[in-house]
């Protein structure tokens, strides 16, 4: 998964502080592995360097400076090609396609959209597949078929999920 | 509006309701002859609709289905039933062999309805079925096979009269994987090599993989993908 990204899509809905981002991060995506601030930070500033995100304030108090960030119109269009791109088909992909939907509904941007592109890329590769295990030894269609069944898993899931949106979207705004 | 060109079979904004229920909502399709084209989506998406549209077994409420130049529209009931036993094949997922018959009587059966004497059309028989590896079957009734095997049997009835346009809907639905896997590859072989075009409407990933692209219909709408990319 990318957490740069994340939390990029994150900032879309308003500038925040580290401390929110996190905090958001992982109500939402962290489930049993929470971000550590160290990640969060250096996270931001390579998005600062890269110019994806602005410093829209900083709070002086007590305690140590609070930096709060806001995202830029590069970072906006780089939140949308990264959910645009498929990943590349291959086990195990759950946690960054689970993040790429719900963060295109919290952003208001078309999930199915992104579920339909992921769907093309995994038939892409279940094609060139079953055309090598057509042309193949009994080796090469076991071998493929290993792969073409863990490749359904994930189809399957993507299916689900596309049924699922309406109360995925509800749950997501809640 | 004009189909895309080098199309074989196309339709343009297909809109068809059943009572309050809008099956399709704009659908559009093409295929050029030769493609296999992959029709999936959830159940109740639109997708077998969308094939009765395209077969011209059902008449759409508005849109345009276009076939080798001639609107399906425009043609009588007659016209179009004699396009659907010469120019199009079908498959199905299941009963569809008729049971009093033997398995070549059945394969002949389009070749019989066509005019073509009994003898000559079930030598045509024949040769599909031994294409289809089930030639030792010829003399069963469809009660004395298999599941699997009366599939490739009716993969060999929709191919008997070389159709340009196969219509296959689930047609591995009711098998287990290996005979599946057998069937699709068998049928695409024999469409790939008559340069039909197959119209293959499927929810198993497995099944769409055989295809050349893939269509996603839901809610009635639909998608190509291979223009959406």
């Amino acid at each position: 998964m990318s957490i740069g990204h994340t939390l990029l899509g994150l900032l879309e809905s308003g500038p925040r502080h580290g401390y929110d981002l996190k905090r958001a991060f992982d109500e939402k995506f962290g489930h049993d592995r929470p971000l550590h601030y160290g990640q969060v930070y250096s996270t931001m500033s390579r998005l600062l360097k890269n110019g994806l995100v602005v410093v829209d304030g900083v709070e002086t108090g007590g305690g140590p400076e609070r930096k709060r960030y806001a995202i830029t119109d590069d970072g906006i269009t780089d939140v949308q090609r990264w959910l645009g791109t498929p990943e590349k088909p291959e086990p195990y992909l759950q946690s960054t396609l689970y993040t790429k939907v719900v963060l295109a509904l919290l952003t208001r941007r078309d999930a199915t959209e992104v579920l339909d592109t992921q769907r093309s890329e995994h038939l892409r590769s279940m094609r060139i597949l079953t055309d090598r295990k057509r042309k193949g030894d009994l080796a090469d269609q076991l071998i493929c078929d290993h792969a073409l069944f863990h490749l359904e898993a994930d189809l399957r899931w993507l299916e689900l999920t596309a049924a699922r949106l309406d109360k995925l979207r509800e749950a997501v705004a809640r | 509006m004009t189909p895309p060109a080098g199309s074989l079979l196309s339709a343009e904004q297909l809109r068809k309701a059943y009572g309050p229920t809008l099956a399709l909502d704009g659908a559009e399709f093409s295929i050029h002859p030769g493609e296999v084209v992959a029709v999936m989506g959830p159940s109740g998406s639109g997708k077998s609709t969308l094939l009765h549209c395209l077969a011209g077994i059902v008449t759409p409420d508005s849109g345009t289905i276009t076939y080798n130049g001639h609107e399906l529209s425009a043609m009588s009931d007659a016209q179009r039933s004699a396009l659907r036993r010469s120019e199009f094949g079908f498959v199905f997922q299941f009963g569809q062999l008729v049971p009093e018959l033997t398995c070549v009587e059945n394969v002949a059966l389009p070749l019989r309805l066509n005019g073509t004497p009994r003898k000559a059309a079930e030598r045509t028989a024949l040769s599909w079925m031994e294409r289809l590896e089930v030639g030792d079957l010829r003399k069963k009734r469809p009660g004395e096979v298999s599941g699997g095997q009366g599939q490739r049997v009716a993969v060999a009835r929709s191919l008997v009269t070389s159709p340009r346009v196969l219509f296959a809907d689930e047609p591995t639905g009711a098998l287990d994987s290996l005979n599946g896997e057998r069937v699709m590859e068998l049928l695409t072989e024999a469409a790939r090599s008559t340069n039909a075009a197959v119209v293959l409407v499927t929810h198993e990933a497995r099944v769409a993989a055989y295809s050349d692209r893939e269509i996603v219909v839901r809610d009635g709408k639909s998608r190509d993908m291979e223009r959406a990319v």
